[in-house]
Order: C-alpha cells, then sequence, then structure tokens
C-alpha cells in the first residue's frame, strides 16, 4: 500500500515538473509557430492555433530581402565568433600553463589579475579603445572587433583552464622533463591533447559569448556591411510595427548556431559553465 | 623544480600579456582617467554631473520618484537585484532538489539552460513577444482575469516596463542557478541523507537542516554572479524597451552608452563606467576571496 501510494505521489510530481518545463519552453515553441505562420493568421487566431497555413515565407523574406542582409550578417559573425574563439583559447591556455607549471614572480598577482579582469564590465575599456582604433584604422573594421573579444575572451578562460589542468594527474610534467622535453613541446604535445574536453567546453561557451555580443559590436561596427547577425536583428524590429513572424524567423537564424553548438557538446558546455562558477 | 630561464616566460606569458596591456589594462586606466578629466584638468564634475543628472532618459537617481519608474538607472539596477537575486536562488534551488529523482530531468535541465546559450537580442525579442497585448502570454493571462493593467503591452507602459525585463530576466538566467544547484546537490554525500532518514528525520527536515547548509558555497557563487550579471545587463533592455517608456527601465550599462553614443560625452561616459564597475567590483572583490580561499586549502 505505502509503496503504491509514493509511486502515485511521485508520478504527479513528476508531471508537475514537466509541465513546468514545458511552459519554461513555450517561448520557443511558439516563436518557432510564428515562424512558420502567415502573419495575418498569428494575430487573428493567435499562434496557439496549430491548425491553418504553414509557410517558409518569413525565413525566404528575411535571407533574401537585401535591405536585411541577413546572410552578411550571418557570415560576419561567423567569422568573428569563429576567430575570436580560437585566438584567446591558445593564449589562454599559455596564461594556464605559466600558473600552473612554470616558477616566476609575481605568480600571485598576475592571478588575482586575470579574476579581476573577468568581473569588469565592457562599458569600462571602450572609449579609450574607441579612440585608440579610430587613430590606428581598426574603427569600423571586422579585425577590430576581433582583437576586443579574443583579449576580453583570455582572462576567463585562463582561469577554467588553469582549474583544469590543476585536476589533471602532475606527475607527467616532471616525467616529461626529466626526459628531456622543452616547455613548449611539454604544452603542445602532452598537456594540450589531455584537455581537450576543456578545450571543447571553453570553445563552445566562447563561441556562444562572442556570437551573441552586442555592445561591442554596436560601439565598434557603425557601417552596415560590417554589422553581425545581432545588430541585423535588433535592425528588423521597426519602431512601431511589428512584424512577429518576420522577426522570429530572424531571431531563429540567429540563434541557431549556438543553439547547435549547445547541443552537440551539452556535456562539455554545462560542465563548463559548473566550473567556470564553482571551481577554485 | 628546475630552473625556467626567460626565454619559457616570455614565451608563454609575452603574447598573451601583450594582449591584455593594450586591449584590457590600457583602456581600463584610459576610462578612469577620462572620468576625472574636464578639459586639461583633473576634476570630479563628471562624477557629479552624472549622479544629478535630472532628465529621466539619463538619470541615475530620480530625485522626486513617484510610486512606479522612472526611478533613474542606479535604483532600477538595485530592485532589479532585489527581485531577481532571491527568485533565482530559490527558483533554482527547489527545482534542483524536485529534478534529483525525476523521469528525464537531464531533458528538464537542458530545456531551462537554453537561456544562457541564446544571444540577448534574441531573448530581447522574446521578452518582449511574451509580454505583447495581442500575442503574449502574460497579458493573455491577465486579459482573462480582467486586470487592464496588466494586459496591455507591458514593455511599453512604465508601470510594467521594467518588470517585465525583470521577470525575462529571471526566465533567461535560472538555467544557471539550476546547473550549479545541481552540480552542487550530486556532491552532497548520500550517506548524510541515509543516516538523518535512520534518525527518523522527515523530508522537509533533511531540506532544511541538511540541503540547504550543505549548497551555502553554491548559494553564495549563485548569489554573486548574479548580481554581477544584472548589474552589467546592456543587450536585453536595449532591445526590448531601449531604457523606455520616458526612462523607466534604464539601467547604468544603457545610460553609458547614451552618454557615449547618443551625446557623445565621453567624459561623463567613462564616469558611469567607472559607477559600474565600482558596484561590480563588491560582488567580484567577494568572489575573489572564496576563489583565493579555496587555493590555500
Amino acid at each position: 500500500m505505502r509503496w503504491k501510494k509514493i509511486s502515485l505521489g511521485q508520478i504527479l510530481f513528476t508531471l508537475l515538473l514537466w509541465i513546468f518545463a514545458f511552459l519554461w519552453l513555450l517561448p520557443f515553441v511558439a516563436l518557432v509557430i510564428m515562424s512558420i505562420k502567415p502573419y495575418t493568421e498569428v494575430i487573428l487566431q493567435g499562434w496557439w492555433n496549430i491548425g491553418g497555413n504553414y509557410t517558409l515565407k518569413n525565413y525566404i523574406e528575411v535571407l533574401a530581402n537585401p535591405t536585411y542582409d541577413f546572410i552578411g550578417g550571418l557570415k560576419n559573425s561567423l567569422v568573428v565568433a569563429t576567430i575570436s574563439t580560437m585566438m584567446p583559447i591558445i593564449f589562454a591556455a599559455m596564461i594556464a600553463y605559466s600558473l600552473n607549471y612554470l616558477t616566476f614572480k609575481g605568480k600571485t598577482l598576475l592571478f588575482v589579475l586575470i579574476l579581476f579582469f573577468m568581473s569588469v564590465p565592457q562599458q569600462m575599456v571602450v572609449i579609450p579603445l574607441f579612440n585608440l582604433y579610430v587613430k590606428v584604422g581598426l574603427y569600423d573594421k571586422i579585425l577590430g572587433i576581433i582583437l576586443l573579444h579574443s583579449a576580453w575572451g583570455i582572462p576567463w578562460i585562463a582561469f577554467f583552464l588553469r582549474n583544469y589542468f590543476k585536476m589533471l594527474p602532475q606527475s607527467f610534467v616532471e616525467a616529461a622533463r626529466v626526459d628531456g622535453a622543452s616547455e613548449s613541446t611539454i604544452f603542445f604535445r602532452i598537456l594540450l591533447p589531455m584537455s581537450i574536453p576543456a578545450l571543447i567546453a571553453a570553445s563552445s561557451i566562447q563561441f556562444t559569448w562572442v556570437w551573441g555580443d552586442f555592445f561591442y559590436a554596436m560601439v565598434f561596427l557603425p557601417t552596415p556591411s560590417n554589422y553581425v547577425i545581432t545588430q541585423r536583428l535588433a535592425l528588423l524590429k521597426g519602431e512601431y510595427h511589428i512584424d512577429w513572424g518576420l522577426l522570429s524567423a530572424g531571431a531563429i537564424l540567429a540563434m541557431l548556431p549556438p543553439l547547435l553548438i549547445y547541443l552537440s557538446f551539452k556535456k562539455y558546455y554545462v560542465r563548463g559553465f559548473v566550473g567556470w562558477g564553482l571551481k577554485g | 623544480m628546475r630552473d625556467h630561464n626567460l626565454k619559457d616566460l616570455i614565451f608563454f606569458l609575452g603574447p598573451p600579456l601583450l594582449i591584455l596591456v593594450i586591449f584590457v589594462i590600457y583602456p581600463i586606466v584610459g576610462t578612469i582617467i577620462l572620468s576625472f578629466m574636464l578639459g586639461d584638468t583633473l576634476t570630479l564634475e563628471n562624477y557629479r554631473e552624472v549622479l544629478f543628472e535630472t532628465i529621466p532618459l539619463k538619470a541615475l537617481i530620480v530625485t522626486n520618484p513617484g510610486t512606479s519608474p522612472p526611478w533613474g538607472a542606479l535604483i532600477h539596477n538595485m530592485v532589479w537585484i532585489v527581485i531577481a537575486v532571491p527568485m533565482v536562488v530559490i527558483l533554482g534551488m527547489l527545482l534542483a532538489y524536485a529534478l534529483r529523482k525525476t523521469f528525464g530531468s537531464s531533458f528538464i535541465l537542458g530545456t531551462i539552460f537554453l537561456g544562457m546559450v541564446l544571444p540577448g537580442v534574441v531573448s530581447g525579442l522574446i521578452i518582449r513577444f511574451m509580454f505583447d497585448a495581442d500575442i503574449g502570454i502574460f497579458p493573455r493571462i491577465f486579459a482573462l482575469f480582467n486586470v487592464p493593467l496588466l494586459s496591455h503591452t507591458w514593455t511599453i507602459y512604465p508601470q510594467t516596463a521594467l518588470f517585465a525585463l525583470i521577470l525575462g530576466s529571471i526566465w533567461l538566467w535560472l538555467g544557471f542557478s539550476v546547473t550549479l544547484y545541481s552540480a552542487g546537490l550530486d556532491s552532497i554525500p548520500s550517506s548524510l541523507i541515509e543516516a538523518a532518514l535512520v534518525d527518523g528525520a522527515s523530508e522537509r527536515e533533511i531540506f532544511t537542516k541538511i540541503i540547504i547548509p550543505q549548497l551555502k558555497p553554491v548559494t553564495t557563487v549563485v548569489i554573486l554572479m548574479t548580481i554581477m550579471w544584472v548589474l552589467k545587463l546592456f543587450d536585453i533592455v536595449y532591445v526590448v524597451t531601449g531604457g523606455g517608456p520616458g526612462g523607466a527601465s534604464t539601467v547604468l550599462a544603457l545610460i553609458m552608452y547614451m552618454y557615449f553614443a547618443s551625446s557623445l560625452e565621453y567624459n561623463k561616459a567613462a564616469a558611469v563606467s567607472v559607477i559600474l564597475a565600482l558596484l561590480t567590483l563588491i560582488p567580484a572583490y567577494w568572489y575573489m576571496k572564496m576563489v583565493l580561499s579555496g587555493e590555500k586549502q
């Protein structure tokens, strides 16, 4: 009897949690439905009416209309996010290696500085960089924003990889040194291959953040042909009239790359977040 | 330990430190200096003007606030923290605990985590949509119950704009807290709970007397990270309300952008940045202390 009672309660409880999850997911579901329905139908019957017509018109409109130039935005974002993921990973790994395996003066200071940089708001760097970029010709250049994103990613990735390196067995570095391997050999040939899960986690998160950036792009990329996808999407929302069909198609296109990365590397991704927040 | 020669250090630290010096350290110092400059003189004038600005769209603190916003960006940020932090902590902890033994919990966790993956602009559009009078979920529900104030588009009325954003931000950020709490729960030794069960403790006693105290370090991290995240929010506010209507949903990061991009007052923008950074440093300092004390053990 008792066993039965508990299991019934558990079923209800599970059901409740599933309803909660469904409600949490509902805005996404609505977004998908709106993107594949004619907007007039959404307005008249609501997106919750699953019946009626379906069409890819919104997607075609967003992708093909040159005034929206989503293809250009996606291309720019892909270039920016890819390079701004690879560069800081390498540099951050080098810092993490130094913090863990090299002895030098000011190591604690460097570590504290890294923690400090991790928490500084983006707003703290844009004005002097804006002036500098205008002077050296990096303003309104994709390269300029790539360099900034790369630098900005170094502190948190260094902290993250340092924590990961700490969990690895330490003896192999000593062993390799006894065998006469140089530090760079140990780093490239032994340590990095051992750290692939951490590198995947850090890359996925960094890519997502750079892809989603809006603030730096607004400051440093004023010319439409240089716009990244977040700027393109923001522009799609008119001041007074909002075409939700068009907008939801655009939103889905803009979130697709990070979403795919999240779904492909979910385990690393989530573990990365936990490591980033909890470790220390 | 063998002695590392300078060559190794230059190889490993030279390039990354050079980048950090140019793109992080130099501009941080530059912003601080700019915030104290007026023409060629050092002064506190920028801070004074920024803090006592009275135009609602740029005010940090509105001098005679009404019962509904605009109250000023600084106050909005504080209200945001006061509402979002407890919600994120309580919901995150309860949900993680409830999901422990539930069928399909990893799917549910994955769903809630989605908010963390979205670009801010997309999140903003979804928030705008959730609170739209014609097609949004919240206003439609309140329309059924005949609450006129809450059945219009929340984001275009000063009474509701800020709160729509705050609720939306909780929706986005809950994934972070649930994930951290789930990991925290996994690391509580099950022997603790079994022992308590043997002693005849109820489910509720176990939760309040064992689980909550054991999760305290996680709670601290969630609180600190949430405060930092809320302080830095820019894109969802920019996209959903642009700080409006009439400055009813401004935040510090947005004010900084307005001084910078709309009125080209770089020194004032720098002053707002420094204020924002100082506020962020309070939780950050706490977090750094936590990390560094964990190092020593």
